[in-house]
């Protein structure tokens, strides 16, 4: 079984969350333990990645870049735009057709939505997306999965709360997409300009997965496993009356998490703005730090298992 | 509508007959300047008719488009299917109606469409397009780059 899954990854692009079925996240989450317990190895010291980040993403470079390096493996690339050939007007395509010749893995972060889809179709090395635009981000949604393994010791039969924008959110459309095959029960909390698109709910109504939607969750707190904030923007509000009204509701308090689980954490993805107030930090059901380490675990169980040194 | 109806009826349609070529019936009023732009019609120079604007009761208003001296390969024929579904083909050899056919949409839609996104990467770089079809009635696709749902009313013919 797991060798199948080995031979299906290696040299396979992760572009999509859906590239991967459920056997191939749940392989990917798994090996992401092995890496947590030993982060430092040589396994990459033949190899070279590129990180091509044609909008900037400080964080998720850090992360890819530390991922590699911690492995034993060389990092070439760009984090923005002024340092690449890109300004003097190359396309995507002779950027991608150039630097797949000189390296073994391409990670790149383009704002154009598609764009990774379309880099792994020319590259003559794997893609790793990311991030395209409002489309796609999976290695963010693997170690959300990997959080939730982590603190819950299970995937299966949760109560995940998703709270915020959930009308643009990225990575809450990847989670609950990827969740929904883990018998998942939905919360979905959102004010009514931000609530889930229609298509998503369809999605989930076809999986028979139960879900509820509210406007307010405290009362519901008490419930979940599993809370996962996000940022409410305000220019996300075509009425910025509509925006003051609302943003104070989505904020996240230590006192509200009072009547909740022992096994409840609070996730995010970040950058936090104020919808997790400061002193829900100190609380151990905080988990949005530790959620960005674990990112670095199951890049490097993703980035091994595509150059196939695992 | 059948051709010899339509030929019988001159009051409802007064487009003459082919002698050979496809006479291409049921599509949607609307979307016959799509269809002839599918078709690639306005750069073919044999004898083209069309009526628009017609009673159907199926479709409210149909168009009829006849094309003398075409017989089109089921590829390219198909491809109308994404905006007259209901389409009928009458191949038309002497007069006489050969052949009827319909049209079935294909699973995937190449280069015929643009995307509507205006943040998919095939908007800005030069890329042939590619839609899956998720749904055929109504029909929907989903750009295999952006990963974008969209139905007719977001269909821009490239």
């Amino acid at each position: 079984m797991s060798i199948n899954i080995k031979n299906n990854l290696k040299n396979k692009s992760l572009v999509s969350i859906n590239d991967y079925n459920k056997e191939e996240q749940t392989y990917i989450i798994e090996l992401a333990k092995k890496f947590e317990k030993q982060e430092y190895q040589n396994i990459l010291k033949d190899y070279i990645v590129a990180t091509l980040f044609f909008e900037p993403s400080t964080r998720t470079r850090l992360s890819f870049e530390s991922a590699v390096v911690r492995l034993g493996g060389k990092i070439i690339g760009f984090s923005d735009l002024n340092t690449s050939s890109v300004t003097k007007g190359e396309t995507l395509k002779d950027t991608i057709k150039i630097v797949s010749n000189y390296c073994d893995l391409i990670v790149m972060r383009h704002p154009l939505e598609g764009s990774a889809r379309y880099a792994s179709e020319i590259s003559k090395v794997p893609i790793i997306n990311a991030g395209d635009g409002a489309n796609q981000h999976p290695t963010q949604t693997l170690l959300d999965m990997y959080s939730i393994l982590k603190t819950q010791k299970t995937l299966n039969n949760l109560n995940i709360f998703l709270v915020g924008d959930l009308k643009y959110g990225r990575t809450v459309h990847s989670l609950l997409m990827a969740m929904s095959k883990f018998n998942t029960t939905f919360y979905f909390i959102s004010p009514p300009e931000l609530r889930l698109p229609n298509d998503y709910k369809h999605y989930l109504e076809n999986l028979n997965v139960t879900y509820y939607e509210y406007s307010e969750f405290l009362e519901h707190i008490p419930k979940a496993d599993i809370i996962y904030m996000t940022r409410v923007q305000k220019e996300r509000f075509s009425d910025p009356i509509e925006y003051e009204k609302t943003k104070n509701t989505y904020i996240l308090t230590n006192d509200m998490l009072v009547n909740s689980k022992p096994n409840m954490r609070v996730l995010h993805p970040l950058p936090r703005v104020n919808e997790i107030s400061i002193d829900v930090d100190n609380n151990k059901k905080a988990y949005y730090y530790d959620q960005a380490q674990n990112g670095l675990y199951v890049r490097q169980a993703i980035i091994s298992s595509i150059l196939g040194v695992i | 509508m059948s051709i010899h109806n339509v030929n019988k009826d001159k009051t409802q349609l007064k487009v003459s007959a082919i002698k050979e070529g496809t006479v291409i019936d049921h599509i949607p009023a609307k979307n016959l300047f799509k269809v002839i732009t599918i078709l690639g019609l306005t750069k073919i120079d044999t004898l083209i008719t069309f009526g628009t604007n017609l009673e159907s009761h199926k479709l409210g208003k149909k168009a009829i488009i006849k094309i003398a001296g075409i017989f089109f390969h089921e590829d390219e024929i198909n491809k109308i299917a994404l905006v007259a579904p209901e389409a009928k083909l009458n191949i038309i050899r002497d007069y006489n109606v050969v052949e009827k056919k319909i049209v079935t949409l294909p699973e995937i839609i190449t280069g015929i469409i643009k995307c509507y996104n205006p943040q998919c990467v095939t908007n800005h770089e030069k890329i042939t397009t590619r839609f899956t079809v998720i749904n055929k009635k109504p029909v929907t696709l989903k750009c295999n780059y952006c990963e974008k749902i969209m139905q007719e009313e977001h269909f821009i013919i490239q």
